[in-house]
């Protein structure tokens, strides 16, 4: 077993965080307070290759493997989860779906551009009445024809007013709950498709988060992903590896918090001395410190998993558990370490803090996570195979132009 | 184009201020290591020569065996390929040690037109290395280069960055410049450039490849000794708050101030 990052992954970890801290701290405590979201940030991650890390060469992909995703995602949002919230949707919930279950079609037409970052994609299953439950959705979709004609609204998506592609959920066959769900490739252009930005959010203001809004909208047949009843997997698997980049997300948070927190400590002083020095701090730096190699071990036992074509639903499940409610307590400790000076935004651990309770809540709350660990341990869940699963990373495959 | 870059491999700039004089001195230490800041402006310059006016560019690096982070983020950057100089007789070289290894690889690699190298090494700081290059190999060395204005076959010519102004300077091929950060914004990495960057080979050169007698560089070969390393003492900071009643008040009295402190 060997604990340490490929020389490989090293470079790309030294690559990402020389862009996070060049490119994205610097502006983003202005955007968060502005609201904005930084379009900037889109053409210099795409020039990179970041929109497309792990997607294959031969799809306009960086070629990358799953851990890799992971360090990206991590390093990210040391800066701000906001920016982190692209990756995952972009790549993880829209490109790698296509990826694992589009047809050769759907590929060339919509991964191809979104690798690139010459197209920005996004994810479209939670609703104003069903976040949890899923399968309560009220999104429909009939069939007509070569069309479906979709009707509905989802809520609280990342990116819906930036995105030219969603990935949308709606049922074919309302009767049913899981099993009458249908996943299609929509674009922004076609008629009925129309989205607004949500305000009003805690947290990761710099984020785009909005509505979208289909009325009778229709969609090519040959835009329907997977068949007809398979939505709630294809969900469900997308949300596998997204969950993934967030809890490697998460990890980026509690290393952010407790470098300022670090820092802070060693550089203020009460009663005559740092305050690093009372074991009281020291505590909370402590649990912050634990928690970080904690959350770290435990999103690259998922990417290796996801490398090696292993299902890991149970283990990204876990690692999106642990990381988040780790960097949300890392963020609230990182604010009481900085006494007044945490409560005001001239400082940034008030920022975390907000940002790291979105995580707690989005991508499957705490409690769904709790839920899901208590069905494996018990024996109540054992995963199926899917009809098709996430490709493991070969890199000849992965980078060869063809 | 044949482009040389002599890179260095040192501490990382944001730890520098945590090292220990007894590291420097026992060559052990404990810092992240990071290609010389300077020396990306430099890889970046040869990069764009040689996408407009094709060509190859090679980095140099001279340290200790595993010491290849430097070369490695060259290559990562676009550079075509690397060379490693070290072995155990070279250690604790002085500037102009140095400047005769990469002038000794130099010849070895063969035909170039131009080495482009980082003002300085940001742990050593001598700035003597790219002077004593070209001296060595009889080449002539343009130093501070903010802009290169005209390359042709034959000749370059170049903008100095001085403190009262900047200095226009032509020189025939092959020459040694060494460039500031004014000259270009040095690119990221690509990924493919990581890839092939963990799976380049990189030759070693020691002392006989080199053709280089001990006696000339290493410690023994050191003209220059560091007698007494250490860091500078503590700076007290005294802060003093100008009052006043208001913002042209306190301006006039900090005004005040610096010209009885003599700062203006």
């Amino acid at each position: 077993m060997d604990f340490r990052l490929s020389e490989e992954h090293e470079m790309v970890r030294q690559m990402v965080h020389e862009f996070s801290a060049k490119e994205i701290r610097p502006i983003i405590k202005d955007y968060d307070r502005r609201h904005e979201y930084p379009m900037e940030l889109l053409p210099k991650m795409a020039e990179l290759g970041i929109l497309g890390i792990c997607i294959p060469v031969r799809y306009g992909g960086a070629g990358m493997d799953y851990i890799s995703l992971g360090i990206v995602s991590e390093e990210l949002e040391w800066a701000d989860a906001s920016v982190r919230e692209t990756i995952a949707v972009h790549v993880a919930l829209n490109s790698l779906a296509l990826l694992q279950w589009g047809t050769e079609e759907q590929k060339q037409k919509y991964l191809v551009p979104q690798a690139k970052g010459e197209k920005i994609a996004c994810y479209g299953l939670t609703e104003p009445g069903a976040g949890s439950d899923v399968a309560g959705m009220s999104s429909r979709a009939r069939r007509e024809g070569d069309v479906y004609i979709l009707n509905g609204e989802k809520m609280w998506i990342t990116l819906a007013d930036v995105a030219d592609h969603f990935l949308v959920f709606a049922k074919t066959d309302p009767e049913k709950r899981h099993r009458g769900i249908t996943a299609f490739i929509v674009e922004r252009s076609f008629p009925g498709v129309t989205t607004g930005t949500i305000h009003g959010k805690l947290g990761v203001h710099a984020s785009n988060t909005g509505w979208i809004s289909f009325d009778d909208t229709p969609v090519p047949v040959e835009n329907r992903l997977g068949e007809e009843g398979e939505g709630f997997k294809i969900a469900m698997s997308a949300l596998d590896n997204a969950r993934y980049t967030v809890a490697a997300g998460a990890a980026g948070s509690i290393r952010a918090a407790l470098e300022a927190s670090v820092a802070y400590a060693n550089t203020r002083t009460a009663f005559g001395q740092k305050i690093g020095q009372f074991q009281l701090v020291q505590q909370m730096i402590a649990k912050m410190a634990v928690n970080l190699d904690i959350a770290r071990l435990l999103y690259y036992r998922v990417g290796w998993m996801k490398n090696m074509g292993i299902r890991n639903t149970r283990e990204t499940s876990m690692a999106k558990l642990f990381a988040t409610e780790a960097a949300f307590q890392a963020a609230v400790d990182a604010v009481q370490i900085h006494g007044a000076y945490g409560y005001s935004d001239e400082y940034d651990v008030e920022r975390f803090m907000r940002n790291t309770k979105g995580a707690v809540i989005y991508e499957g709350t705490t409690q769904i996570h709790e839920v899901l660990q208590a069905q494996y341990a018990l024996g109540y869940r054992r995963d199926k195979p899917l009809r098709r699963e996430l490709p493991a990373y070969d890199p000849d495959y992965w980078q060869s132009e063809e | 184009m044949n482009i040389l870059v002599p890179v260095k491999q040192v501490p990382d700039t944001a730890e520098l201020p945590k090292i220990d004089p007894s590291e420097v001195v026992s060559g052990n230490i404990k810092a992240t290591q990071i290609l010389n800041p300077w020396d990306e402006y430099a890889v970046e310059e040869a990069l764009r020569i040689k996408e407009s006016k094709g060509g190859k560019v090679t980095a140099i690096s001279f340290g200790p065996a595993g010491a290849t982070e430097g070369v490695k983020r060259a290559i990562a950057m676009g550079a075509d390929a690397a060379v490693m100089i070290s072995d155990d007789a070279f250690a604790n070289s002085d500037a102009l040690g140095t400047a005769k290894l990469i002038a000794a690889a130099a010849k070895k690699l063969g035909e170039f037109d131009l080495i482009i190298t980082g003002k300085a090494a940001v742990d050593g700081d001598s700035q003597v290395v790219p002077v004593a290059l070209g001296r060595t190999l009889g080449l002539p060395v343009v130093t501070y280069v903010a802009k290169i204005r005209e390359l042709s076959e034959g000749s370059i010519t170049v903008e100095r960055l001085l403190e009262d102004g900047r200095e226009i300077v032509t020189v025939p091929l092959p020459a040694v410049i060494s460039v500031v950060k004014e000259i270009n914004e040095p690119r990221y990495p690509t990924f493919m450039g990581i890839r092939k960057a963990t799976r380049a080979k990189i030759p070693v050169w020691g002392a006989a490849d080199l053709g280089i007698e001990a006696s000339e560089v290493g410690e023994a070969g050191a003209a220059v000794k560091w007698t007494n390393l250490r860091k500078p003492p503590a700076r007290e900071v005294k802060c003093e708050i100008i009052e006043g009643e208001t913002v042209e008040e306190k301006v006039k009295i900090l005004v005040d101030r610096l010209i009885a402190e003599k700062v203006i």
